[in-house]
This record gives C-alpha cells, structure tokens and sequence, in this order.
C-alpha cells in the first residue's frame, strides 16, 4: 500500500490527478498572452536586454540631460545657448570633470553637444523609420490584399525602387533640395525633414515585400472569411484584422530600419550634404572632429562611439526581437 | 532559359530608362543654376553668357536635352563636364582604375574571409567561434564606414604611423617599390569596406549552412560513411553558396557606394569622391554620369543575380 500511487489511494485525503492539477494551474496562472510569450523569449536573449538597456539609457539621457545641465550649475540659462558658448581659454581639451567629454577647438563643451545632437540623431532614426515602415506597410498590404493589377503595378514600383542607387541618390537629392526646403520649413526644421522624408522615401521596399507576403497568406486564412461574412468592411479587415497578425516581421523591420537610418544621416553628414556644421548632431560631431585627430581624437571618438553603441544596441535588440516574435528564422 | 534571359534583360532596360529619366528631370527641374558662377561674375557680358548656355545646350526645354543626353550617351558621348570643360568619359575612364583597384580587392578579401568564417560558425553553432563572430559580424554592421575609416586611421596611419594618411594617385606603378606602395596606401581604404561587406557576408552564409544542416540529403551523406569534413564541404557548403553568390551578386552595388565614403576619407581619386565634388560643383553632367553608372551597376547587378540563382540553383523554374 505504501508503495501505491497517492493520486489512486482513496484512503488518504483525495489529491486531485496531474490532469486537474494542471487545469487548476492552468485557470488560476493569467493566460499567456503573444507579448507576454514575447517578452520572456526577449529576456533570455542577452545581447538583446542589453542593448534594450543601453538604449533606454541613451534615449533617457537626451531627454533629461538638458535639466540636468540646467540643475547642476545655475549659471545656465538655456540649455541650447551652453552647448554653443565659446571658451577660448580651455580649447581642445581632454575629458575633464568638468567637461567629461572635453571641449572642441572653440572651446564648446562637447558632452552637452553629444546630448543636444543625440536628441537630433535619434529623432532622425526614429523618424524615418516611421516613414519607411508605414509606406512599406501601405504598399504592401494593398499590394498583398487587393492582388491583381494593382498588385502588379506596386510591385513593379517597388522592384523599381530596389534599383536606385541608393546612398548616391539621398545625397544628390539632399544636396539640391535642402535650401528651399530650408527656406519653407527654416533652418533646422529644413534639413531635417529633407533628411528624413529622403532616407525613409528610399528605404521602404523591404518592408513592403515582408508586410506582401504576410498579406498573401493570411488572407485565405479562416478568420477572414469570418471577417467577410460577417459584413465588416475591406479596409477593417485589412488594418483591424489582417495587419495585427503580420505585426512581428514589421517590428523587427522597423527596429534595424531605426539603427540604418542613423548611420544614414551620420554619413550625410560626414560627405557635407547633411546637418550643417553647427547643428551637433552626431555625425557631424564626429565629421568636425576628423580634423583633430592629432590634437584631440576624443572630439571624433566619443561621438563615434555613441553611434556606434545605439546602432549596435537597435541590432541586437532586433536580433532578440526576431528570435522572440519568430522563433523559426534563424539569421 | 534563354527565354528568361531574354526577358529580364528586356525588363531591365526600361528600368535605366526609367531612372535615368526620373535623374534627369530632377536635375534639371533642381532650382539653382548650375551656371551660377559665370552668372555672378559681372565681367561676362550677358551675351556671352547666352552663348555659354547654348554651348552646354541649356537653353533647350529639359525633355529635348534628355532625349539627346540619351542618343549621345548611346553613342559614347557624354557630354562636356561644366567644371573641367573636357568630355566627361574621360573623366570617368580616369578615376575607374582607382575605385575598381579598391573595391575590387576589398571585395575578394571579404568573400574569402566570410566564407570559411560562416561555414565554421554554422556547423559549430553556439560554439565560442560562432559567438565571436557573430559579435564581430554584429560590430560590423553597426559601425558606419566612416568611422571605422577613421578609427583604423588613427591607430594605423596616425598612431603607428604603418600607412600612409593620404592616398597619392600620382604613384608610377613601374618599380617594384611604387607597387609596394600602392598596396600599402590601398590597406586601409580596403579594411574599411573589408570589414563592412564581411559581417554582413558572414551572416548570410551561416544562415543559410544552418538552413541546409538539418535536410535530409546530409543525413544520407553522413549514412553512406563520408567523412564529416567531405560532407560539411561537399555537400552542405556548395548549396548554401546557391543563395550567398547571389547575395555577393547584390552586393556589388553596395560596396561601390561604400566606396563613395572611403574614396572621401582617404582622398582616393576615384568615381565616389568626383561625385561628391561635382555635387558640390554643381557639375549636372558629371553628376548625371555618375549616377546612371550606379544606377546601372544596381540594375545589371540585380539581374545578374537573378540569373545566377536559376543557373546555380536547378530547382528554381522560370515561370
């Protein structure tokens, strides 16, 4: 008797079977979301959280370093006015307390110029991004839900797109078009937007073939014709209810689209076509640094290495992304 | 086969057509005159100035200019550069040994390198190699080029001083000590675009090794007793190269633009850095040139690649 199975020794207090317990279990624990099951494939994958924390920190940085500035000394006024006041006394100088960065050959302090032009670079990053991503995502689920001609039409907009030379054209495009951009939007508002529409308007083909096929399949899935029968119209079907479903491969585009982007506007501005040189965004920092290499190689290095460091966190955060949202791809 | 070709071929060549049109119309409709310099200068008489713009043929509507761009550049004409004020094929066929030199041997050493690297990454999946290189891979694309052309410069041309800063396109290759030069000076221009086109080479072969691994065929190869060196080398590497060789195929294009960064950071007289200077020059015929060079590499590479695929691959039926 001692040796029997409990769950069948009916003499002892009743102890529900594995398969109750596992019901129980199964009613009281939440139900397991595709987030939730997102997430806790993403936690296990090291780079990724590391790169989601470098991320969070950098992006935390420019949002409230500016306060920080502001906090610390109180004979700072404007936060913008600081990152451009000279000091001819302490030119080029290496990191210090003071200027943990150190200062360019103006004398400027460059820790609050990497702040004020990582605010510009990521909003770059992200921008284009947006752009990219919900132009690929417009012209692939028309393409991949109406089918036919405008499919056709699309795709061969598309496969047209896929042979511009890309990084020459952003730049001819730049080149010509920022001064009355520049004179329609101002200054800063110019460039920028002639930047970003440039490198998200040439970067939305990818997306548009993953969101295509995506379409392609899942509108013969059942829940569609569900959708159709009962009487919900076309566009609700395709945003409401196909769209969601082809989420994942869209996010992890969108993810390595934001690190592209960046490395985009820094070589822009790295060949003259991008920011001009008293707008600190990171590139340039590091293009207005190049002359110093002897004197002071931290003034290129150090905005280096922060491009460096976001694109390579949005890779591996992309790469946890990928392996949490479809755990079959393997690159 | 032949029919496919045919027919991509026949696809590709409205699509220059196409993008050479759609360049064209945005340079010349672009405001600003890219005469603007001999507008500025009051000692040119206005007449002269209207003889210059017929000279050039600007003062026709821009669709007629093109149409004529089109039939000369058929011809092999391409039209007189504004800046040098000589043929702007010259110009081309001057600064295209420079970039093929550069590009060319960076090109060789990352395939070469990405291979092995991604074979071994595979089939060691996991093992301290792939997660180096996987690391490596990562930091290789996140990088921009520049940066890593300015980092190697500082360590290597700076620092240690074992290269030059300057590339010097004045070298007669005619010694034995101009050619050792020559290869000193192309070292770090052709690191940076190595390091570039390897991450991203070595990703694409150990994913599609890891696509190949589990199939079936190498069960069978394994099963008959080949040596698993015969097997992974045989069998399994020859087929994952189906997809990458296309890949490399894409990449061409890429690796030239990568060139148009290293070519400004190094002074490497070649066709990256005349385009930034004749974009700066306003140059519109140089630029136009350019342009549909690149445009033309994207489009020839693109259907070289396609083409590759169904000759390598004979599973891919042309529908």
């Amino acid at each position: 008797m001692s040796e029997a199975n409990p769950a069948v020794d009916v003499t002892s207090k009743p102890v529900p079977s594995a398969a109750v317990q596992q019901l129980q279990f199964g009613l009281s624990s939440k139900p397991r979301t595709l987030i939730g099951d997102a997430w806790r494939r993403f936690r296990r994958h090291k780079l990724a959280m590391i790169g989601a924390s470098i991320l969070v920190i950098f992006i935390l940085t420019v949002l409230i370093g500016p306060s920080i500035y502001l906090l610390r000394s109180p004979d700072i006024k404007d936060f913008k006015a600081y990152t451009e006041q000279l000091d001819f006394v302490t030119i080029l100088a290496g990191p210090s307390a003071e200027h943990p960065f150190g200062t360019d050959d103006l004398g400027r302090d460059q820790l609050s110029r990497a702040v004020y032009g990582g605010r510009i670079s990521l909003l770059v990053g992200f921008a284009a991004m947006l752009i990219a991503v919900s132009l690929g995502t417009v012209v692939g689920a028309a393409a991949g839900f109406l089918g036919g001609t405008v499919d056709q039409v699309l795709m061969r907009i598309t496969d047209l797109f896929l042979s511009l030379p890309g990084l020459p054209l952003i730049i001819l495009m730049v080149y010509l078009f920022r001064e009355p951009v520049q004179k329609w939007l101002g200054q800063e508002t110019g460039i920028f937007v002639i930047v970003v529409v440039m490198i998200g308007g040439l970067a939305w083909m990818q997306t548009a073939r993953i969101v295509r096929s995506s379409f392609l399949s899942l509108k013969e899935k059942e829940f569609v014709e569900a959708a159709n029968c009962l009487g919900i119209s076309k566009t609700a079907i395709m945003f409401r209810h196909i769209l969601p479903n082809a989420f994942s491969p869209i996010i992890v585009a969108a993810t390595l689209e934001i690190g592209n982007a960046i490395i985009a506007e820094s070589t822009l501005s790295f060949l003259g076509v991008g920011f001009p040189p008293d707008t600190p965004t990171w590139g340039r920092l590091v293009t207005d640094g190049s002359q110093f290499l002897q004197a002071g190689a931290h003034l290129a290095l150090f905005p280096g290495a922060l491009i460096f460091l976001t694109v390579l966190s949005i890779n591996f955060m992309g790469d946890g992304l990928r392996d949490a949202l479809d755990p079959r791809s393997r690159l | 086969m032949t029919q496919y070709i045919v027919r991509r071929v026949l696809i590709a060549i409205p699509t220059m057509l196409v993008i050479s049109f759609v360049v064209f119309a945005i340079l010349a409709l672009a405001p600003g005159d890219p005469l603007a310099q001999f507008a500025l200068n009051p000692a040119i008489p206005q007449e002269v100035r209207q003889r210059i713009r017929e000279s050039f043929g600007l003062d026709q509507p821009w669709p007629v200019r093109y149409v004529k761009w089109l039939t000369n550049l058929v011809r092999g004409d391409w039209g007189m550069s504004f800046s040098t004020k000589g043929p702007v094929i010259d110009l081309v066929w001057q600064r295209m040994p420079q970039t093929l030199q550069v590009v060319g041997v960076a090109y060789l050493i990352a395939v070469v390198l990405a291979i092995p690297i991604g074979v071994i990454s595979a089939v060691k999946q996991y093992s301290i190699f792939d997660q180096i290189a996987t690391f490596f891979s990562f930091i290789g694309f996140s990088v921009p080029s520049f940066f890593t052309g300015l980092t190697l410069m500082l360590v290597f041309a700076i620092n240690l001083k074992w290269f030059p800063i300057v590339y010097s396109s004045t070298l007669n290759l005619t010694s034995w000590g101009a050619i050792g030069e020559q290869l000193r000076q192309m070292f770090l221009p052709v690191m940076v675009l190595v390091v570039q086109q390897t991450a991203a080479l070595t990703r694409f072969m150990r994913a599609s090794m890891l696509d190949n691994l589990p199939l079936d065929y190498v069960r069978t190869a394994r099963a008959k007793g080949l040596a698993d060196r015969a097997v992974v080398i045989r069998h399994v590497m020859v087929n994952s190269l189906i997809p990458v060789i296309t890949l490399i195929a894409l990449g061409v294009p890429t690796i030239f633009a990568g060139a148009i960064i290293t070519e400004n950071l190094f002074r490497v007289n070649g066709l990256g850095q005349l385009l930034i200077t004749s974009i700066n020059n306003s140059d519109t015929p140089v630029v136009m040139a350019l342009t549909f060079i690149f445009a033309f590499l994207t489009v020839t590479f693109n259907l070289i690649a396609d083409i590759m695929y169904g000759v390598l691959d004979p599973r891919v039926r042309y529908g």
